[in-house]
């Protein structure tokens, strides 16, 4: 049996057509939206490379029964800034190096959006935590961690 | 297939009475890892995250009822993190920032893992949990709801609608044992409370159940000073064993069980020395 269902996705309202039961957020938000920026790696809530924010909430997208996202907003990276003009926080992970296989990026800037609103001026240790849910094979998080704090930095001197 | 979004308690109650097998989904963070690997195939899905009244909490005097849908983000928050500090602390655990944004305490109810991390603290600090249908209500301790390793009390057609927990003025704290510091399911886990000349400890992931350790309980309020927080050395030590004595760990994919039994010795012994710091 299929579901026919609308999502609001980065400020439309999208059509999810042919979806069978179960299927998640994730799933829906790449194969049948085609919205290909947010991963799907471990689709246990593990990873983070799925992270979207739904109602004002960062989640991981996998965990999401996206038939159950009726009326909820949802914002995914490519809602984040369009192609060609990066937001302040991609912008930082492009020049501090942050970005190596690319795969968990999306997800971490999502979360990194996140984490700056609701705390501008973080410390180490609260990035650390609040990034604990998006795995990087790569880099180490150190230039991560150094991509967050510029954009703390950038922020509070144009406040 | 349907999925039902609720936003009012009757309209959830009603969708169970019309469909008492449903899959009850709060967060989700539990329910959709089965999904995704056919581990679960859901049919009828009731979702309860946007029931509103699921969504509030409220303290009455020195009682706090914390509804179902009541994220982990919120406990580990103030002021619910003033209240029962001990369950913030376990919050604080839950998987990663993007599964306390979604998990509830009510979703840990439902699943009812012995890994939970915040039944420990649920079952030490004596919380009732509620339950209703569409035509009554009932309520039941924690030790009477959590039956076995994933098995509740719940029937069919009944929504857990929250769960109701002392605030006690004495230290509380929780612990937990896993292989790195985030992200990660409890091997062994510990809650301590000590609570008006009482001292409450209860064990998860190393049994069946949470298990409540009446010995060590009853032998840490013999022998501790209340009054000028002290616990001797050999206090400690006995209290570690009587916990280990308690737990009935076992081997599977997570840890060993002998590991497990020597990991809340060292938990418990941790936590009755920082609730009575003094030697």
């Amino acid at each position: 049996m299929s579901e026919i269902y609308q999502l609001h996705v980065n400020g439309e309202s999208r059509d999810v057509l042919d979806a069978s039961p179960g299927e998640s957020l994730l799933y829906v938000l790449r194969e049948r939206l085609g919205l290909m920026g947010s991963k799907g790696a471990c689709e246990q809530g593990e990873c983070g490379s799925c992270s979207v924010m739904l109602d004002e909430q960062l989640v991981c997208g996998c965990l999401v029964l996206a038939a159950g996202a009726v009326g909820q907003r949802i914002v995914t990276i490519e809602g984040i800034a369009p192609v060609g003009a990066p937001s302040d926080v991609q912008q930082a992970f492009v020049d501090a190096g942050a970005v190596q296989c690319g795969f968990c990026t999306p997800g971490l800037i999502m979360a990194t959006h996140s984490l700056l609103e609701r705390s501008p001026s973080p410390s180490e240790m609260e990035i650390r935590e609040e990034l604990s849910g998006n795995v990087c094979r790569c880099t180490g998080y150190g230039r991560i961690i150094d991509a967050v704090q510029r954009v703390a930095v950038a922020r509070r001197g144009v406040s | 297939m349907s999925v039902i979004v609720p936003t009012t308690l009757a309209e959830a109650l009603a969708a169970l009475a019309d469909s008492p097998s449903a899959t009850v989904v709060a967060g989700g963070t539990d329910v959709m890892v089965e999904v995704n690997f056919g581990h679960r195939s859901v049919s009828d899905v009731v979702m309860v995250n946007r029931v509103a009244e699921l969504r509030t909490w409220r303290r009455d005097a020195d009682v706090l009822h914390l509804g179902a849908g009541v994220t982990w983000s919120e406990i580990e928050a103030s002021p619910i993190a003033e209240w029962v500090p001990a369950l913030a602390q376990a919050a604080r655990t839950v998987g990663s920032p993007q599964i306390r944004h979604a998990g509830t305490v009510g979703g840990n109810l439902g699943t009812c893992s012995p890994a939970g991390d915040g039944l420990p603290v649920l079952a030490a600090l004596d919380a009732v949990v509620h339950l209703a249908s569409a035509d009554s209500t009932r309520s039941l301790s924690f030790a009477e709801y959590m039956v076995g390793p994933k098995r509740t009390a719940r029937r069919p057609g009944e929504l857990i609608t929250g769960v109701t927990l002392p605030i006690v003025d004495g230290w509380q704290g929780y612990s937990k044992v896993g292989v790195r510091n985030a992200m990660v399911i409890a091997t062994a886990s510990v809650a301590l409370v000590v609570d008006a000349g009482s001292v409450r400890l209860a064990l998860g992931s190393v049994g069946p159940t949470i298990l409540r350790c009446p010995e060590a309980e009853v032998f840490a309020a013999n022998n501790v000073d209340f009054t000028s927080r002290v616990a001797s050395s050999e206090v400690v030590a006995q209290f570690a064993e009587l916990a280990r004595a308690a737990a009935r760990p076992i081997d599977d994919h997570r840890s060993t069980a002998v590991y497990r039994r020597h990991a809340v010795g060292v938990l418990a012994s941790r936590l009755l020395r920082r609730a009575f710091p003094n030697e």
